[in-house]
């Protein structure tokens, strides 16, 4: 009976597998049918859809994406990834919630969205679709030696990304010891919908008399180049039959346009007055700067794993970093797995908690005696001090020896905090918390 | 920076010498087989997971590479 069911689910995978190539790649298309079983024994497919939801009806996002793997022998690989996600929702354009209802231009510059008095200013038109693809191929070089080498590519409506990666891995100690090092290297290009803000410049507002002025004096060309190059280096120590450690120093330097095009920061009134502590109004309308960030960041992550199977069959995973840069980030991520086995199915509760603080140019709000004084500046509070916690519920079912349905329940939340602000501001709500479900379904076989 | 490097290579140095001790042998690998006792799981999950965070904090990378792929962030 068990066998029985055992062969329909693998003649099931095997179909599944036989659309999911047929679907992705040619390589089946002219083999004849028993080869093409054969041929499909040798790869492994990993599918799996992530529904991302933020409070309020804020950000939503939807993920599927297909991993496959082609195993030429139990070290050599080809691995395929496909994913495409489409985000829709509102997102905070960065200017601070007010006494008075504010409205902004879209970022194309045509049409404008108005925020209540005491409400937070989110951009609703924030809707975007993206599609990445990556190939990598993994191999043993000799007895000692491994090495990989891939590419990626990812493309949304404005912003692209190239890159390309390769590891070399030295095995010591009867390969109980693993010495890596991984350079990647990306080149992406941004052509944000209206053209390219220029940082510090005045955000244009709609209805008032400086708007076609502000809007062309606010864009430089339509578009712009980032590149970044990441190097890690990393040893894996077996420590005893149920027990690896891993330890990554990594560097990442990035340089270009490395703004958010959609963030402003609003100006504040600090002239003693009725308006202090409101928006500073200039030539009859409130005052809003397009953010800027420095044109290079350099950061350095220090990251610790540890995994080991207890003696009752379950397994801890728990992982530490620590990153800082030159923007003046420092932060820590703590994340904690246990997965709990119960024979074919298994339980897998998690825990992630990490803190940042704040970037030294990040400012919820500038004043109005200092905006013109200002080099750098962005409100976005993902560069602000920012707690985060995330819960999650893993539960898989071994269907068979090769497969397994899993689905994972995760809440995210983010804490920010920073400087409350004066006058009228203080009214105002200037860190909302975020909440985030995220909901994944997984099938691998 | 240099204080980076150094510490850096006193942690790899005392890892290299301490661990010659430490490990198993080759026979001895089954449970560290598992695909549930990789270092990454579940590569699709990580994978995920790292898209959300780097386009929801200031943070990315460590585990592996931090780079682009996305104008999320």
């Amino acid at each position: 009976m068990a066998v029985t069911k055992h062969k329909k689910i693998a003649q099931n995978d095997r179909a599944l597998k036989a659309m999911l190539a047929s679907a992705g790649c040619a390589l089946l298309a002219g083999l004849p049918t028993q080869s093409r079983a054969a041929e499909l024994d040798n790869w492994d497919f990993d599918t799996a859809a992530l529904i991302y939801a933020e409070g309020d009806s804020r950000v939503s996002a939807f993920e599927p994406v297909v991993n496959a793997t082609r195993n030429f022998d139990s070290e050599t690989k080809l691995n395929l990834k496909l994913a495409f996600d489409t985000l829709t929702g509102a997102s905070p354009n960065g200017a601070t919630p007010s006494d008075q209802a504010q409205t902004f231009a879209r970022p194309s510059g045509k049409g404008s969205y108005t925020t209540s008095a005491g409400d937070q200013p989110l951009d609703d038109t924030f809707r975007d679709s993206r599609g990445a693809f990556s190939a990598t191929w993994s191999a043993p070089l000799g007895r000692d030696w491994a090495y990989s080498a891939g590419g990626y590519l990812s493309s949304e409506h404005d912003y692209q990304s190239l890159g390309a990666n390769g590891t070399l891995s030295r095995y010591l100690n009867q390969k109980n010891t693993t010495l890596t090092f991984g350079l990647n290297l990306s080149a992406d290009s941004l052509n944000p919908e209206g053209g390219l803000p220029v940082g510090l410049s005045r955000a244009p507002v709609p209805g008032s008399s400086t708007f076609s002025t502000d809007l062309s004096n606010s864009r430089d060309g339509s578009s712009d180049n980032k590149q970044i190059v990441d190097v890690v280096l990393g040893v894996t120590q077996v420590i005893d039959r149920k027990t690896l450690m891993q330890f990554n120093y990594s560097l990442s330097s990035s340089s270009g346009y490395l703004n958010d095009p959609y963030k402003i920061v609003s100006v504040i009134d600090d002239n003693a007055g009725a308006n202090y502590g409101g928006n500073f109004v200039k030539d009859g309308s409130n005052l809003y700067l397009y953010e800027k960030r420095p044109d290079s960041r350099l950061k350095h992550a220090l990251f610790w794993q540890g995994k080991r199977q207890l003696d009752n069959g379950d397994i801890v995973d728990l992982s530490y970093r620590f990153m800082f840069d030159d923007w003046g980030v420092n932060s820590h991520t703590v994340d904690l797995k246990y997965r709990w086995d119960l024979g074919k199915h298994y339980i897998e509760p998690q825990l992630r908690l990490y803190t940042q603080s704040a970037a030294d140019f990040y400012q919820r709000y500038v004043t109005s005696s200092d905006y013109q004084a200002l080099d750098e500046v962005s409100a976005d509070y993902r560069l602000g001090d920012l707690d985060t916690y995330t819960l999650g519920f893993r539960y898989g079912y071994r269907l068979s020896q090769d497969s397994e349905l899993y689905t994972r329940v995760s809440f995210y939340q983010q804490a920010s905090s920073g400087d409350s602000g004066f006058g009228k501001l203080k009214d105002q709500e200037l860190y909302p918390d975020t909440t985030a479900t995220m909901v994944t379904v997984g099938y691998r076989f | 920076m240099t204080k980076v490097i150094f510490l850096s290579a006193i942690v790899s140095s005392l890892v290299l010498t301490g661990c010659s001790d430490l490990g198993v042998k080759p026979w001895e690998r089954d449970v560290l087989a598992k695909e549930e006792m990789q270092l990454i799981a579940d590569p699709v999950e990580a994978g995920l997971d790292d898209h959300i965070y780097f386009s929801k904090e200031a943070t990315s990378g460590g585990r592996g590479f931090g780079g682009g792929g996305c104008g999320c962030n």
